[in-house]
């Protein structure tokens, strides 16, 4: 029994029993299976965690970040300015207790290189109903390469628990429609003389 | 150099009795201890188990219960009392019971024992004290640059000191049974398992040691800044580790339990001890499994690490899977009990509450907890579910419905054979463990689906109501967190009447005399222990194969569809 010292003395060369035998090929195959995918992912798949990041002083990316905003702002919504950059661009978003500042306005099959990084504690970046989920560090800006395959209107929730507002922190994404985006930009370069 | 001179020259007098059901020489000074600590877990069980449902309350949105700070304050306390205080209190107990009892042999140095119990206690009780106190709220994870007080930090240290000793008292103990010659040749199957948790323990804590007293040290302001980057590795290189002690402990225990109950002999010593084994080498890894959606973390070091090195740790687990249902299968037919290809299953003691509880723990652990623990420990994946509500959905399916059902199955077994009392109530007794295992498997698959959902974890408020920029989950996030609160409620019910039945025995059960004949039996095998001797025969387990069968399915289909999600998603690199 399991709770007796084994009956054989030498147990260490009894042989396996065929059906272990099976189960322990298929399950360590499975496994291989499971590792080669994640190597695999990052050829084939459209998906795959940026490890881009540099340290930086949360104070010189307040800077960067009120720049940014200040440039690109087309509107403002609630007190937050609401930020269009330009296709293809460098976005910066900032994580602090307790908002997700600016408001984005992407376009639709475009790519941005989007900045993230927190003024104070750790944030949780939670982009839904997407469902993309990554973490915000203090003094370390990590740049992600992001391509919106949808349009509407998202939010940003914070879940990394970052004290008692923590449930109030939020943010948003507005993300126009391919076509639409493409007549705005016409629109714009065809009025210029 | 004897074991005297190792653990210091403590006399060598121990007291024993002989345990009429299974023949064992128990030791007085560890049977006292092993009460200790069964009564403190059971205690922190009750504290943290009430928090819990506190929680699920306040986060069902229908009932919405407690206030948001003292909801943080709640669920900072429910980590630290079940996860921590319930698991390593019982886990200490089983060191005891797996090394001095089973072995025949008396503890090393029971004073130094005694001396780490009372550690435990003071740690766990100053920790419980800060928190209450209201300035600690900061989770169980205690993120820097978020700060406690520093006696939530001393706390933990003083609780893991003690928790060391009593792993340096196992040790010990293993050293003098195999000098005073009380068993022959290899440590039995559930002792080398218990080992293996032992053997986990020790590195776990040293990890918590390294990142505790700097944190320690910076709460009380003598160092001035602690990196939360490098703090979430180290730091969970004791929180996700500590988790496979349980993993460690819980088998042994389906191990000890299958044997004691149907007479179970394991397939093959070699295969479970491997898989054991397997553990020790590539259980370490899995801090990665935290660091997943971090930035600046190379994706070769995240797929080493989250993947236990191919998967070789998550091989042990599947192992353990079929050598447990095949061990008591190939039991139950030599039982008699032959035909078809669940007959052995069908006429299991499914009311003794130690069997009940021991199998739902394993299907629950394996179909639950570990296909998730899988599929959010990969690379990619994790985007789709980090922080989310899943991830304690996960872990309610390893550490409660897995872990802590098992523990409670094993209860039913230390009340009669160490504290010597009859069980109070059996009929309550027989439904706890489906009770308890229903509203816990309930509510790791509802949080499961919230989190598919999107809903965040520690998270007071889901409707968003104080934000200055509104969102909403969909209804049927609402959905899932509701049913998620109702089997919490079962969960909770399932809990009380343990505490109740524990309490109540420990309390006023009949003393247990010489002759008595045990509400819930032990197979007639166990007392002749000597004759059940070794490893199985060439069984035939057809209702094991069906029932692994049906697991790798659903492990397989489950691991695609999240990989459809993630195809979904938006592009980013």
């Amino acid at each position: 029994m399991a709770v007796t010292p084994p009956e054989r003395r030498v147990w260490w060369n009894a042989p396996i029993e065929r059906v272990e035998l099976v189960w322990i090929v298929i399950a360590f195959l499975w496994g291989v299976f499971m590792f080669g995918f994640m190597i695999a992912w990052h050829f084939i798949g459209q998906q795959n965690l940026s490890k881009e990041a540099y340290r930086i002083a949360p104070s010189a990316y307040e800077e960067k970040v009120e720049n940014f905003a200040k440039k690109f702002q087309v509107r403002e919504e609630q007190g937050i300015p609401v930020v269009k950059p330009q296709p293809g661009g460098d976005v910066y978003l900032l994580a602090r207790l307790w908002q997700w500042w600016p408001i984005l306005e992407l376009e639709q099959g475009v790519s941005y290189r989007i900045h993230l990084s927190s003024l104070d504690w750790m944030h949780g970046f939670s982009l839904q109903p997407t469902n993309i989920n990554i973490s915000v560090y203090p003094g370390l800006e990590h740049i992600i390469s992001l391509t919106p395959t949808q349009s509407g209107e998202f939010g940003i929730v914070c879940n990394e628990f970052c004290g008692i507002g923590h449930h109030t922190m939020t943010g948003k994404i507005y993300v126009t429609e391919k076509k639409r985006a493409e007549a705005d930009r016409r629109l714009v370069e065809g009025g210029r003389p | 150099m004897t074991a005297e001179t190792v653990v210091g020259a403590i006399g060598a007098r121990a007291e024993f009795r002989t345990c009429q059901y299974t023949g064992l020489k128990v030791d007085a000074a560890a049977q006292a201890l092993i009460k200790a600590h069964a009564v403190a877990a059971v205690i922190f069980l009750a504290v943290g188990g009430l928090m819990g449902l506190l929680v699920a309350l306040t986060r069902w949105p229908a009932v919405h219960l407690l206030p948001a700070e003292w909801f943080y304050l709640v669920l900072t306390g429910h980590g630290a009392n079940v996860l921590l205080f319930w698991i390593i209190f019982f886990e200490i107990a089983v060191l005891y019971f797996a090394s001095a009892i089973l072995l025949n042999s008396r503890l090393a140095a029971p004073k130094f024992a005694w001396l780490g119990f009372v550690l435990m206690v003071v740690g766990a009780i100053m920790t419980n004290v800060a928190v209450l106190q209201g300035d600690s709220s900061v989770m169980f994870t205690s993120y820097p640059p978020m700060q406690a007080k520093p006696h939530f930090y001393l706390g933990l240290v003083l609780f893991a000191v003690g928790a060391l000793i009593g792993c340096a008292i196992f040790f010990a103990t293993l050293v003098i049974a195999k000098e005073e010659r009380t068993y022959e040749g290899s440590i039995p199957l559930v002792t080398f398992g218990a080992l293996t948790a032992a053997i986990i323990a020790v590195f776990t804590i040293a990890s918590g040691a390294i990142i505790l007293i700097p944190t320690w040290l910076w709460s009380l302001g003598l160092i001035s800044d602690i990196d939360p980057l490098m703090y979430k590795v180290v730091w969970w290189a004791m929180g996700h580790s500590s988790q496979q002690i349980n993993v460690s402990a819980h088998v042994s225990l389906w191990y000890l339990i299958a044997a004691l109950l149907v007479g179970a002999k394991p397939l093959s010593e070699k295969v479970s001890r491997t898989a054991f084994f397997m553990y020790i080498l590539f259980l370490q890894l899995a801090s990665a499994h935290h660091l997943l959606a971090e930035p600046g973390l190379d994706a070769s070091w995240k797929i080493v690490n989250t993947s236990y090195m191919m998967y070789l740790a998550v091989l042990g687990s599947m192992v353990h899977g079929l050598t447990v249902p095949g061990a008591i299968e190939a039991a139950q037919r030599r039982n008699g009990f032959n035909r078809g290809a669940f007959e052995w299953l069908r006429k299991a003691p499914w009311g003794h509450p130690a069997f009940a509880g021991m199998f739902l723990s394993l299907v629950f652990f394996g179909f639950i907890g570990g296909i998730s623990g899988v599929v959010l420990g990969t690379e990619q994946l994790n985007v789709l579910m980090h922080n989310t509500i899943y991830v304690p959905g996960h872990f309610h399916g390893t550490v409660v419905a897995g872990t802590t059902l098992a523990f409670m199955a094993a209860t039913y077994l230390v009340l009669p054979l160490v504290f010597q009392r009859e069980i109070i109530w059996p009929k309550l007794a027989k439904i706890q463990p489906y009770l308890f295992g229903i509203g816990a498997a309930g509510i790791s698959l509802f949080m499961m689906g919230a989190g598919t959902l999107g809903v965040a974890r520690r998270h007071w408020d889901v409707t968003f109501s104080d934000a200055n920029l509104s969102f909403a989950y969909s209804a049927g996030a609402f959905l899932m967190m509701g049913l998620n609160g109702i089997f919490a409620v079962i969960a909770a019910l399932g809990g009380l009447v343990f505490v109740l039945v524990v309490v109540g025995t420990v309390l006023f059960g009949e003393k247990i005399k010489s002759g008595h004949k045990l509400t819930f039996p032990l197979h007639s095998g166990g007392t002749a222990a000597a004759s059940h001797y070794g490893s199985e025969v060439h069984p035939k387990l057809p209702g094991t194969i069906i029932l692994v069968t049906i697991f790798f399915v659903c492990f397989v289909l489950y691991y695609f569809i999240n990989w459809k999600y993630l195809s979904e998603l938006w592009l980013f690199r």
